[in-house]
């Protein structure tokens, strides 16, 4: 029972909003912002999902590694004076005075059933999957909706002539965040085609590497298989001890 | 000549042969064709009602991009650029006429795509066979290292190159540029009626029969007149009359298969240039057994 308070008090510190103990008499500086409509004063430079919490929102889902990693924490805004309707993710911006935010917690999606290991390399195999992808007008939007910068249009293109070692590339840094999606006009999962498209090149586009080889050799002639024996038997103690005392690369 | 190429999906699919064949025989030719970074669908299914413009910002995007490759030197043909595929440079070419024609279309799709250049509206979309056209077939016959002496086609043109007028590259009613350049090749051309016929298009994916009825009248056609191979530029074309023949052949077991060419195919083979360039093993009829009994091969 201990040990579980200690996690959860990990998570509640990780979660805790950076404006927590700071007394609002200290801040300086303070931007207005809607949220869903209603307005809001908040400190300047908090991101959006700061923001949020400062106003009192908890995040019960649409939060996740805070990092800009997990494409969980989709925003669309739009800011004081411009038309455009922009796209974030709520942990990697900024909030600024007259912003209209809301977050889109999920976007409706259903992922083909498929399994790449009987799916044909083949050009046509995408558009079986995602015969939508067909109705791409090349308006560019999803590459203007995406968080991450990607050429995603391109990508779908790509899709399109069958370029699995292109549509791989350019869709490899996509985190998942469906904001591509909810604006694309022809319906496209783009996310769920970048997807396929990778494990389709994975599999056959790909050499397969030389290392990857060697080392699959080197664990099936057993020489982890002490060491995972070791860890399996450990108790709590021992393992949390190992955690601290762990070799690891520099922060 | 340094000119930038739009490929369009097919080409790089059921069509490599085209694109492979064309490439190597325009090079022989002096025309180097420079394929369009990041290129786009061509929109192929465009809207031809008034107020749909989404549908020509594909087209438009494409056309922009050549614009830049004009501006970076990357080409020699300021605001030109070459297609293979009839669809494409017919959508193109139809796009292209719209927005240099009606400014208001081009403020409006330069204002939607919201890019740091503006399309200008002045690129011309040529197809291949109309850049060779205007060198002159002389230039043509200068390169033929291996007349097509004997070979009888029946050149085909369907629809997407003809029509509508002001955008085809040649009489919709009477064209000639397939026999002109074939004849410059050292081949028999002969005349088919059905030369102009409708394909079926893209009843191919939801009606095979259909598309199996028009191929053999177009086909059977063209052997009557004494045509031994087909020719087409277009790789929807070419699908419906060839790889369609095995329909034709279920539902009419009389019927005599026949080679369908590339018009680029042809010129690569009378050019002298290898298999590779050929890549005649594309084609669904193997045409080389004709050609060897042509002694061509």
């Amino acid at each position: 029972m201990e040990d579980k308070k200690d996690i959860m008090q990990i998570i509640a510190d990780a979660n805790k909003s950076v404006t927590t103990g700071i007394d609002s008499a200290d801040i300086e500086h303070w931007v207005q912002i809607h949220i869903m409509g209603r307005a809001y004063k908040v400190p300047a430079g908090l991101t959006i999902m700061q923001a949020m919490e400062y106003a009192g929102y908890k995040f019960i889902t649409s939060a996740g590694c805070r990092a800009g990693f997990c494409g969980a924490c989709a925003t669309m805004y739009r800011k004081k004076g411009e038309y455009q309707l922009q796209t974030a993710m709520a942990c990697q911006t900024r909030v600024e005075d007259g912003m209209y935010l809301v977050q889109i917690p999920f976007a409706p999606a259903q992922e083909a059933k498929y399994d790449v290991t009987k799916e044909s390399y083949a050009a046509s195999t995408l558009l079986e999957h995602y015969p939508e992808i067909a109705r791409c007008v090349a308006c560019n939007t999803c590459t203007k909706a995406c968080p991450q910068d990607l050429e995603v249009m391109d990508y779908i293109q790509d899709a399109l002539r069958g370029d699995y070692a292109s549509a791989a590339e350019r869709s490899f840094d996509c985190i998942m965040c469906g904001l591509c999606a909810i604006r694309c006009p022809a319906e496209i999962t783009q996310f769920n085609v970048g997807m396929l498209a990778r494990r389709m090149y994975g599999r056959c586009g790909m050499a397969e590497p030389e290392q990857a080889k060697k080392q699959l050799a080197v664990i099936a002639e057993g020489k982890y298989e002490e060491d995972f024996k070791r860890l399996l038997a450990a108790d709590l103690a021992e393992l949390q001890q190992r955690y601290a005392e762990r070799e690891r690369e520099a922060d | 000549m340094k000119i930038p190429y739009y490929p369009g999906c097919s080409l790089k699919t059921t069509g490599k042969n085209l694109e492979v064949s064309a490439i190597a025989a325009a090079k022989t030719l002096g025309i180097e064709m420079v394929e369009i970074p990041k290129w786009n669908c061509c929109g192929t299914v465009f809207s031809l009602t008034e107020d749909d413009l989404m549908h020509h910002v594909a087209p438009v995007r494409n056309l922009l991009r050549v614009q830049e490759m004009s501006g970076n030197g990357s080409v020699d043909t300021p605001n030109k650029m070459v297609t293979l595929c009839s669809m494409c440079f017919n959508t193109m070419k139809s796009a292209a006429g719209r927005v240099s024609r009606n400014a208001e279309d081009l403020v409006k799709i330069n204002s939607f795509m919201n890019l740091e250049e503006d399309y200008k509206g002045k690129v011309q979309v040529l197809h291949l066979l109309e850049i060779i056209r205007d060198m002159g077939f002389d230039k043509v016959k200068e390169k033929v290292s291996r007349p097509l002496n004997g070979l009888s086609v029946a050149p085909y043109y369907g629809c997407m190159l003809l029509r509508p007028a002001d955008i085809g590259i040649d009489d919709p009613e009477d064209p000639t540029i397939g026999k002109d350049l074939f004849e410059a090749l050292g081949a028999d051309v002969v005349d088919n009626p059905y030369k102009k016929v409708c394909c079926g298009a893209f009843h191919t994916v939801n009606d095979k029969s259909l598309v199996a009825d028009l191929g053999y009248e177009i086909l059977t056609r063209a052997q009557k007149a004494g045509g031994e191979a087909i020719t087409t530029s277009c790789p929807l074309c070419a699908f419906n009359l060839d790889n369609r023949q095995k329909e034709i052949s279920a539902a009419h077991p009389e019927f005599k298969q026949m080679p369908v060419f590339y018009f680029s195919q042809l010129m690569a083979l009378a050019f002298g240039l290898g298999e590779e360039e050929c890549m005649f093993e594309g084609n669904y009829v193997d045409p080389r057994p004709l050609l060897k009994s042509k002694n061509l091969l």
